[in-house]
């Protein structure tokens, strides 16, 4: 409220958001920031605190130190304002057995106090259409697939035209053509000006679809920004393959080429870091070819998010113990 | 994300008409954070939808039938009993609830009387706590409650909801066991005018009047272990550890209202007035045991009621 301009353009906004269970700090003071507008990639890898940070921010748990604004109202305060224009994924969809796809929606959709009883059947019917599910809506939840429950759960966030939509791990349990169907949605739905608010630890997934990151490790945030930044702090590798990987990094060396490893027939690298030090990659090619190196493929890998991470945390994206 | 071809079908053929459906329809995107506003009436909806998730599972239609079958296995045992004429020559504990039994052979109304005094201690209470002890941790377990809450539902509003869904099952379990009592008697039996418990002889008519009245204040008597079974379901995430909790909470009450030694408390306790509703078949009928009935089940009612909510309102979803 203090600042409308700046508030307006953000979404998801923590100062020092923290939460400890009994025994673990399970996020420890964290400042996110959610651009209105964008697919934002929550990363982390497996009890990072991702799925703590969502229940904090969607008022399901009370944070145990910080503050969260979420759509521009402090949570978990505002919830009944805030709420009806959030759609949630958490931890997985939860559905009520006994009753068919679509009486799980209509009671879903009849918990929300702004839906509109007169045009539930039509938003229930929208939603199961939006999700592939208009067939199979009348079987017992109990006798979905995941992965059918998992598109029912992303029908209930759907239920109403959202501003935010938070997704955790939306892609759990699909098959590749339902996680395609999925990151189109996602696509979709940003088309229209939705903000996406994604949770995952498959880092090829957030690359995929999004535009802005964070990655959380053991309950911190260790970087957050738009994506080809993050990914840009990091410097590809240069990689040559072929049957003489000892001569190969003897050439590679003789132009700086630090970090050598050899992995089979193939030898990767860590150009200089600075700019001016880094050799021409022709000059680098026409040396191995005269040095009588025979190379197969050659070339510069771009960073992967991936690569990003263990720079930053100089470890792998492993759950830490 | 439909596939993709049948997908791009739906969107192109009716353009037209969505651009009409912008305005109020599903569709429609929020213009501001007040686009929706909440209408009062619409409120009752997640209540209704309480009711219909109650009543549609398995385990409730279970507990009608058992509440059904305790009055037809009563009336059919009292009907082979007195096959060779004369009445049953049951225990004879004075007023108390099961001496109607005696009376089912000579009038089937009383099968009613004798049905709802056969359920009231246990088999009724225990569907109570059942129900009771399942609505939040059931939901909680289920991972539904996490749903329900950022839907939004709102804490006390779901709560009370789930409190008032509880309350009708009170009384449906209730009317169950009465109705089902009702037809076996007049099924089963002779029907005629009803001897009161004090000797006097009322029509049928207000006999039945009575009956009602009965069936309504042992509904209301289930008010209190309702409320207990609430507050219990809001601390725990196991539906199963919650009803079990509830049902354990109410063998051990009963134990206790039945230790002679232990008579201090007993006046607190929500099962001490129960078969107080016999009352209502004196004449005149004495209100005196009833009225604190029905005020000990409004404290409990209070009491659990208020921790229920503090508890649901400040406690971590974490499940
Ligand atoms: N209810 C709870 N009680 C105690 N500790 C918890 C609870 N929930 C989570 N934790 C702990 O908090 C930490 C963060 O868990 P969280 O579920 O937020 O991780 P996550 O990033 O979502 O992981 P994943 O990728 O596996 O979903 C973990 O160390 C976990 O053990
Ligand atoms: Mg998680």
């Amino acid at each position: 409220m203090a600042q409308p301009t700046a508030a307006a353009d953000v979404v998801i906004e923590t100062r020092g958001l923290a939460k400890q269970y009994r025994g673990t700090l399970a996020v420890d003071g964290i400042d996110l920031r959610v651009p209105r507008g964008s697919v934002f990639g929550f990363l982390g890898p497996n009890g990072s605190g991702k799925t703590t940070t969502i229940r904090m921010l969607m008022g399901l748990i009370a944070p145990t130190a910080g503050t969260a604004r979420v759509l521009d109202r402090p949570m978990p305060r505002a919830a009944r304002a805030v709420l009806p224009r959030v759609g949630a994924l958490i931890e997985g969809p939860a559905l009520y057995g006994f009753l068919s796809g679509r009486d799980n929606l209509v009671r879903y959709d009849s918990a929300d106090p702004t839906a509109d009883p007169r045009t539930r059947a039509a938003r229930v019917d929208a939603a199961l259409d939006r999700v592939g599910l208009a067939a199979a809506s009348g079987k017992k939840a109990k006798a979905y697939s995941l992965g059918m429950k998992q598109r029912l759960g992303l029908a209930a966030a759907l239920l109403q035209p959202r501003e935010l939509l938070v997704l955790d791990e939306p892609t759990n349990g699909l098959d590749p053509q339902g996680m395609r169907e999925i990151r189109a949605l996602v696509r979709e739905l940003a088309a229209d000006g939705t903000t996406v608010f994604l949770s995952s630890h498959l880092l090829d997934e957030i690359e995929q679809v999004c535009t802005h990151a964070a990655v959380m490790a053991r309950g911190r945030l260790i970087t957050q920004g738009p994506v080809e930044e993050l990914a840009a702090g990091t410097h590809g590798r240069l990689a040559v393959t072929g049957p003489d990987p000892a001569e190969a990094r003897r050439v590679l060396a003789g132009f700086g080429v630090t970090g050598l490893t050899a992995d089979g027939d193939r030898v990767t690298g860590d150009l200089p870091a600075d700019p001016a030090a880094v050799p021409d990659l022709a000059e680098i090619n026409a040396a191995l070819v005269a040095a009588g190196v025979r190379v197969r493929g050659f070339g510069r890998e771009r960073a992967s998010l991936e690569d990003a991470f263990v720079a930053l945390t100089g470890e792998g994206f492993d759950v830490a113990g | 994300m439909s596939r993709a071809e049948p997908a791009a079908g739906r969107r192109e053929q009716p353009a037209t008409v969505e651009t009409q459906d912008h305005a109020t329809g599903p569709e429609a995107r929020p213009a501001a954070g007040a686009a929706r506003p909440p209408r009062w009436h619409w409120t009752l909806g997640l209540f209704r939808s309480e009711l219909v998730t109650v009543f549609r599972r398995r385990r409730t239609m279970a507990l009608c039938a058992v509440l059904a079958g305790v009055p037809l296995l009563v009336g059919v045992a009292v009907r082979i009993e007195t096959r060779g004429g004369g009445s049953v020559g049951g225990g004879g504990r004075g007023d108390a609830g099961p001496a109607f039994i005696e009376q089912v052979s000579n009038n089937g109304l009383f099968l009613t009387f004798a049905g709802l005094a056969a359920t009231l201690p246990f088999f009724l209470p225990m569907a109570v706590g059942v129900v009771a002890g399942d609505a939040v941790a059931g939901e909680a377990g289920g991972g539904t409650l996490r749903y329900l809450l950022v839907a939004p539902a709102g804490r006390s509003r779901l709560l009370l909801a789930k409190y008032a869904s509880v309350l009708v099952f009170c009384l449906a379990a209730t009317l169950v066991a009465a109705v089902s009592a009702l037809i076996v008697g007049f099924a089963l039996f002779p029907v005629g005018d009803v001897t009161t418990l004090s000797g006097t002889s009322i029509p049928l008519s207000e006999g039945m009047l009575r009956a009602l009245l009965i069936a309504l204040l042992v509904a209301a008597s289930l008010v209190g272990i309702a409320a207990l079974g609430l507050f219990v379901s809001t601390v725990t995430d196991s539906g199963i550890g919650a009803m079990a909790t509830t049902v354990g909470l109410l063998i051990t009450v009963q134990i206790v209202d039945n230790i002679p030694q232990l008579h201090a408390v007993q006046p607190y306790l929500f099962t001490h007035y129960w078969l107080s509703f016999a009352d209502i078949l004196r004449d005149p009928v004495t209100w005196t045991a009833i009225g604190r009935n029905l005020g000990l089940q409004a404290l409990y009612a209070a009491v659990f009621g208020s921790a229920a909510w503090a508890r649901f309102t400040s406690r971590d979803i974490t499940a």
